[in-house]
């Protein structure tokens, strides 16, 4: 007999199996993988936003020692690779070919034998190009004057969808009657994720076996696998994609991107290993920038403060080509999630997605397609409704809140939340942080001339696609996988589908398992990542693996209990309906002393199976999830602003959320901070922006600001319980609800120090000279 | 080929010398030459960190450095951080108050603590927000890796115990005894 702490099971803080490695600097990243034979790959990057290709020139860069090939476009086309799909009903240029769309494009791979050969010859190709006109401003993408950048498509237009949710008439007419609206335009500016390590791959083909081996960043290992299979017609089983320990992904990681494309052509048609490392500048200027949704949201209610209905319209700037990752049925992604948290009539929700001369995505950054925009505009909008009618935010909040007992709860825009407790989040919340000392404090700080505000978000997210028949991913079922084996000592191997970039997978589900077999989490390994040995799956993005591979593992160990029942019975020579599972071993029903264990009955299941019982003890489950999961929670940020220089400091941020049972507690909150941080970053300096001529400007670190432990806030955490109810082990998903519920508790917070000074709104990033601006035009500063 | 130049140093106690092309970056030299991979590289302006490495006992970004210019010097990389198969207390602590994730950050991270708590037995937490700056974490937040500095700090006041560069570089005795 065992308890869970003994085993390390559910609500454990067992520490992580993966540190072992990471902490002796042994972790095995894309970048440190070396080959015999191996040689290095360099992309040339269009310094245009948008210009026509004359001639290539190689011939200075072949005379380069040590540079074997230079792959352009054209070279590409003969093989017809010279475009990709996207994972969004678009196409990419692998290499550009006639023109080049955006600042940062790769327009050639060149191949050396070393790094500064790669690289010396990269600086060597001649390309001539006739500048075009640039098109950076996406409200202007549509104007009749508006060049067109999409050439290969028959719609000659640079707008690309339109998508809406919701009923538009009755809405119009809530909107109609309403005692009161409010409407503002906001901005989620473009961002990107920036994990530490940027993209890489390693692709080796062996001539010999006819296979190709992919080393890669890949956050969907086997979605990337099917993908080459079928852009590159190589047989899938003939192709491995290896993605070893991810040095984060936040996205990022998700989308093929064309330096893979690349590496492995260059590596069919030279026969040896090639290797393509990406810099900082290659990172940020061309894979999947995050967000650029321009939205407007109006509020209707009642004088007493019943939302009554949501209106939003939305213009989405997909870049060059619509590159966003996510499921193919949801061009806005999980948009319409943005009721939130709250019971009203109903609601209407338009998008329009174009083209400009920038980047292409958008990608979900940390963030389950698209819900961080929607989460940011109710939060934000809600504020608003509150400021409008002169009632406290909380308690605007509190008057709206779906109840309780309301779950399961059909949303006016069609989504099923599976249940929630919002009130118990915001109360403890509200006590944490002391929300009414707070209020006496800010009147006696406002008296005084002091600026401070206090910011809150009651968030609502929809994690964990699929189910399957409405969310796929190049109609790939969005599934997730577990393959579990007892070996005959009792001691486990388990495969998932998924994979970690940092999220802690191998002690996450070492410890469903350990909770479901009765075997010690430190007898359990669990792997992932190599698609010639994992079970097919979707992957690690959108908080989906606890959801997903999470109750696939443990229904996985739930299909072996089930044959592990009858080698008990026969072990211990009773009827299979005699034998029950309790406290982590198999008993005989009403005898408590006759009992046996996992690991005996692994032992059993090799030497002493039962007459027509098959030998070994192994399940392998592909679970479709009946729904997604909605973990919820409430955000409290306090701001203190300087007068003088309008620099915002956090001086206490409460977060409580409820991701449903906890499966490791110190995990969670590290996921928590990690979010917090990520929100943080977002709405106060994360910003990727374009001059007129299409220059991005934060391709590098200098320009593009990442918080450092100097500015980022302690974060205070804590939660409540709240089971999913049909998840397996009732759990939720956390990895991405702090980074999607903060940036309105931030804003909130920074608009209410201002509101004072009759500020409504404030688009971010809120840098410190956008707050001073405000104090200068107050005249509160000079 | 370029002109070659030849380079010793030591690292991690042990020395090694090599023909590298002078523009090989340090960072490249102890990957690709030296095999020592648990030195990253994480941007190519010396903002993030993630090549953090000491060079006579001080953290310096090992991608803002030729491997030449380290010529005679000992440095020490996260492979060195273990001493006598022990791991070394900081080690222990990343792991134990959860300071790390995906753990790419991971290295420069522990040497720029190992650094601080050379100079600084008893930091304050200002102090270590401060001494990390110039290390950047995507996943954790800080939080925890401030927690693991302080709880090392505590754990080298009760065992004596330094890193330094190797071959008598560096601070070679522990000023971090305490109380």
């Amino acid at each position: 007999m065992s308890t869970s702490q003994e085993l390390g099971g559910l609500g454990c803080s067992v520490k992580r199996k993966e540190d072992a490695r990471f902490i002796r600097g042994q972790g095995r990243y894309v970048d440190d993988v070396k080959l015999p034979n191996m040689v290095y790959m360099e992309l040339v990057r269009s310094p245009f936003a948008h210009a026509r290709i004359g001639s290539i020139d190689n011939s200075g860069a072949l005379e380069i020692p040590g540079v074997l090939a230079v792959i352009t476009g054209e070279d590409l086309a003969e093989a017809n690779l010279s475009w990709m799909p996207t994972m969004s009903h678009d196409q990419q240029m692998v290499l550009a070919t006639g023109k080049v769309l955006f600042q940062g494009q790769e327009i050639a791979a060149v191949v050396g034998e070393t790094r500064f050969a790669a690289a010396d010859g990269a600086a060597a190709v001649r390309i001539d190009y006739e500048e075009l006109p640039v098109l950076v401003d996406p409200h202007k993408a549509l104007d009749a004057s508006a060049p067109i950048i999409r050439e290969d498509r028959e719609e000659k237009t640079n707008h690309i969808f339109h998508w809406e949710s919701g009923d538009r008439e009755s809405t119009d007419r809530i909107f109609e009657e309403a005692d009161v609206t409010i409407e503002q335009d906001m901005i989620c500016q473009r961002c990107h994720p920036a994990p530490i390590e940027c993209c890489a791959c390693v692709a080796d083909w062996d001539a010999t076996n006819e296979k190709m081996t992919i080393w890669m960043t890949s956050q969907a290992p086997h979605v990337h696998r099917t993908v080459f299979a079928l852009v590159a017609g190589l047989p899938e089983h003939k192709i491995r994609i290896i993605s070893p320990d991810v040095g984060g992904g936040f996205g990022n990681k998700v989308p093929v991107y064309p330096g893979y494309v690349c590496s492995a052509v260059a590596s069919l048609t030279l026969g040896r290993p090639v290797k393509w490392t990406e810099d900082r500048t290659g990172n940020l200027s061309s894979t999947g920038f995050a967000r650029d949704y321009h939205m407007r949201a109006e509020l209707a209610a009642t004088k007493e403060g019943k939302i009554r209905g949501l209106r939003v319209k939305t213009l989405a700037d997909h870049g060059a080509f619509n590159a966003a990752a996510q499921p193919s049925k949801f061009p806005a992604g999980l948009y319409n999630i943005c009721t939130g948290s709250y019971d009203l009539e109903n609601a209407f929700v338009e998008v329009d997605g174009v083209y400009t001369n920038k980047a292409p995505g958008g990608i979900a950054y940390r963030c389950s397609f698209r819900v961080t925009e929607a989460s940011y505009l109710i939060e934000r909008a809600v504020d608003l409704l509150a400021d409008e009618i002169g009632m406290d935010a909380v308690e605007l909040r509190r008057k709206n809140f779906i109840q309780p007992d309301q779950f399961p709860y059909e949303t006016s825009l069609g989504w099923s939340y599976d249940s929630g407790d919002y009130e118990a989040a915001l109360d403890k919340a509200l006590e944490m942080v002391g929300y009414d000392d707070l209020l006496r404090e800010q009147e006696e700080q406002r008296a005084r001339g002091e600026i401070m505000g206090i910011g809150i978000s009651s968030f609502t997210e929809i994690v964990g696609a699929g189910p399957g028949k409405t969310f796929d991913i190049l109609g790939l079922e969005m599934f997730d996988s577990c393959e579990v084996r007892i070996h005959p000592t009792g001691k486990v191997l388990a495969r998932i589908g998924v994979q970690t970039q940092g999220q802690g997978h191998e002690t996450t589900f070492a410890q469903i398992l350990a909770e479901e077999l009765g075997i010690p989490v430190d007898d359990i390994t669990v792997e992932h990542g190599d698609t010639d040995t994992a079970p097919y799956g979707l992957g690690t993005y959108a908080s989906r693996s606890t959801p997903v591979a999470g109750a696939a593992t443990a229904i996985a160990a739930r299909k072996i209990r089930e044959k592990a029942r009858k080698i008990a019975a026969h072990v211990m020579e009773v009827a299979e309906e005699d034998v029950e599972w309790k406290e982590y071993e198999f008993r005989v029903k009403g005898a408590p002393d006759r009992s046996i264990s996992m690991g005996d009955i692994a032992f059993a299941a090799y030497t002493n199976t039962p007459e027509g019982v098959e030998a070994g003890l192994e399940a392998v489950n592909y679970y479709d999830p009946p729904n997604l999961t909605f973990p919820f929670g409430t955000y409290i940020c306090v701001v203190d602003i300087d007068r003088g220089t309008g620099e915002w400091k956090v001086r206490r941020f409460v977060a409580v959320d409820d991701c449903g049972t906890v499966i490791n507690p110190m995990i969670v909150e590290g996921q928590i901070h990690g979010g917090l941080t990520e929100g943080f970053a977002i709405s106060a300096m994360q910003l990727i922006d374009f001059d007129e001529n299409g220059s991005m400007i934060g391709s590098n670190f200098m320009e593009y600001l990442i918080p450092t432990a100097v500015e980022t806030p302690t974060w205070e955490t804590d939660r409540t319980v709240t089971p999913s109810p049909h998840h397996p082990i009732g759990a939720k998903g956390v990895g991405e609800s702090a980074c999607v519920g903060s940036p309105a508790a931030f804003v909130n917070a920074v608009v209410d120090a201002l509101s004072p000074y009759g500020v409504r709104h404030i688009d971010m990033p809120i840098t410190s000279d956008k707050v001073w601006k405000v104090l200068r035009d107050a005249g509160v500063t000079e | 080929m370029a002109t070659t130049m030849s380079v010793s140093v030591t690292v991690n106690g042990a020395e090694y010398t090599a023909d590298v092309e002078p523009r090989m970056l340090l960072v490249h030299f102890l990957r690709d030459e030296l095999g020592l991979t648990g030195t990253h590289i994480g941007c190519d302006t010396t903002h993030c960190g993630a090549c953090t490495i000491l060079l006579n006992g001080t953290p310096i970004k090992s991608c803002t450095m030729f491997a030449v210019q380290a010529d005679a010097q000992a440095l020490t990389t996260v492979e060195g951080l273990m001493s006598n198969g022990e791991l070394n207390p900081i080690q222990e602590a990343f792991k134990e108050e959860h300071g790390l994730q995906c753990g790419y950050c991971t290295p420069g991270m522990m040497l720029t603590g190992v650094a601080l708590l050379e100079s600084s037995p008893e930091p304050s937490e200002a102090e270590i927000r401060m001494a990390i700056s110039g290390n950047l974490c995507r996943c954790t937040g800080y939080q925890n890796i401030v927690h693991a500095i302080q709880s090392a700090a505590r754990a080298m006041a009760g065992n004596d115990t330094s890193v330094d560069g190797g071959a008598g570089g560096g601070n070679g005795a522990s000023e971090g005894g305490g109380e």
